[in-house]
């Protein structure tokens, strides 16, 4: 096993580098020897350089640049607890209850989605432009990023790990009957897929059919039967008797 | 003549599996990826164009067996020392403690909010003149790829390239990534919202009436 020579030790932190990259260099040669850290000039990907194990590679990097001032380690604590705490769908469910509730509502929502959900305080980086699209007994939409991975990150925040596999990226423009059974949902024959592939900055939000049997419900309680699923179209809004 | 990214239709995938409701929970290192990936963007280097080019310019061995975070940290890493952010040795680990140059734009606490509220808005005020209306018939070109840089970056996938399609809406004129991703220039134009009955895409469509809509730039559009 080769091992790049690290730093010369001039200070504690490059002793702590030092030990990020021979750490990986190890743990990589624990494998079986099927993924060896060989470092090597790369111009074309120098990513290879650093250590190969996922969290040391995102260690020595954050290590290297903090060091060098140019990324604030409480800044990234920052933008974590933004997207694991504060913007999720339930800001998705909010317009979509509103959007059951409000006839007046909807139809803005359908015709300007980006200034209807921005006046609700929806906007920023992956939603800058919007357009919801309406589920009906004749049609169904679903969304998808062929290419990439791209959502509507201010409506629904971050994308569950399955929007961003192959799989559901491979399959959804082909077949999305069949992946939509694996989400348990099997439209009627009469009613047509319409698969968007986000293939611009434009993001789409899928508004669900309202379930029966919610006529009574307040927005707050309607916004408890929107799933993040049924927002991208892989699932059906929930009946009153299914929300907790 | 395509990349390993552009796989829509592909066959061979697999099953795929749902997940509970709710905000995903990122385990640490993934979510250090993402936070990190987002605050070097605040350093200025590169756009969102540049930044989708480098996670598919990864290898095609690398592209496939990299988690998505992965691919993140690994393509951050390249860009950084592509735009000369960083050197060879500084990822080698034999990096100098010196503060950098662009030390007075790093993203700071305080700041993460804001910024991350106010976006990135792609449409622009453009003169190129509108080509298509709403109801036009349409073909994608072909052959497909980068019409500006072989090998480069385009937003039309393979599945859909010469296929015939009709205009569903225009979105206004957009920043052309395939311009974009190799800094030369934003060229904004017309972006239209494009239908396609799955027919016309696939030799075995799951249903006569289903569709695909792309969202494509005009210059991937011609009259039919």
């Amino acid at each position: 096993m080769q091992v790049c020579p690290a730093g010369q030790g001039r200070s504690s932190t490059s002793s702590l580098l030092q030990a990020l990259w021979t750490k990986g260099a190890g743990q990589a040669g624990q494998g079986g020897g099927t993924i060896s850290f060989m470092p090597h000039d790369d111009h074309d990907h120098p990513h290879a350089l650093l250590p190969p194990e996922p969290a040391l590679r995102v260690k020595a990097l954050e290590t290297i640049l903090t060091r060098k001032g140019l990324v604030d380690p409480a800044a990234l604590d920052e933008i974590i607890d933004t997207y694991q705490n504060r913007i999720g769908p339930k800001n998705g469910a909010q317009v979509v209850a509103q959007a059951w509730s409000d006839p007046d509502f909807k139809s803005r929502l359908l015709d300007d989605a980006t200034s209807v959900v921005a006046d609700m305080g929806f906007y920023g980086r992956q939603g800058e432009h919007i357009v919801a699209v309406e589920n009906t007994p004749e049609l169904h939409n679903m969304v998808v990023c062929t290419l990439c991975s791209c959502y509507p990150w201010p409506l629904l925040g971050i994308p569950p790990g399955w929007y961003k596999s192959d799989a559901y990226r491979a399959r959804t423009v082909r077949e999305p009957r069949k992946v939509l059974a694996e989400f348990g949902v099997t439209l009627p024959e009469d009613t047509a897929v319409r698969v968007w592939d986000s293939t611009a900055e434009v993001r789409y939000l899928v508004l669900p059919m309202r379930p029966e049997g919610t006529e009574d419900l307040e927005v707050e309680q309607l916004a408890r039967l929107v799933t993040r699923d049924s927002m991208i179209g892989t699932g059906l809004a929930l009946a009153p008797e299914q929300s907790t | 003549m395509s990349r390993v990214h552009d796989m829509g239709g592909r066959f061979g995938d697999g099953p795929v599996v749902p997940e509970p409701q709710g905000i995903p929970a990122l385990g640490d290192w993934q979510a250090r990826a993402l936070a990190l990936t987002l605050a070097c963007g605040s350093l200025g280097q590169w756009n969102i164009d540049v930044s989708r080019h480098a996670r598919e310019r990864l290898s095609p061995k690398d592209y496939s067996r990299f988690s998505y975070f992965e691919k993140w940290i690994s393509a951050l890493a390249d860009l950084l020392v592509e735009t000369g952010v960083l050197t060879l040795e500084d990822l080698k680990g034999a990096t100098s403690a010196e503060i950098h140059d662009l030390a007075d734009r790093m993203l700071k606490a305080e700041a993460v909010t804001g910024v991350l509220a106010k976006g990135g808005p792609a449409d622009r005020p453009s003169l190129k003149p509108i080509r298509f209306g709403v109801g036009d018939t349409v073909r994608t070109r072909h052959p497909g790829g980068s019409a500006l840089v072989d090998g480069g970056h385009t937003r039309l996938p393979s599945y859909a390239v010469g296929a015939t399609g009709r205009i569903l809406s225009l979105h206004g004129a957009h920043v052309l990534p395939d311009s974009n991703a190799h800094r030369l220039g934003e060229a904004a134009e017309p972006l239209y919202a494009v239908v396609f009955s799955a027919s016309e895409l696939w030799s075995h469509p799951e249903h006569p009436n289903d569709e695909v809509v792309l969202d494509m730039w005009q210059s991937y559009l011609e009259p039919v």
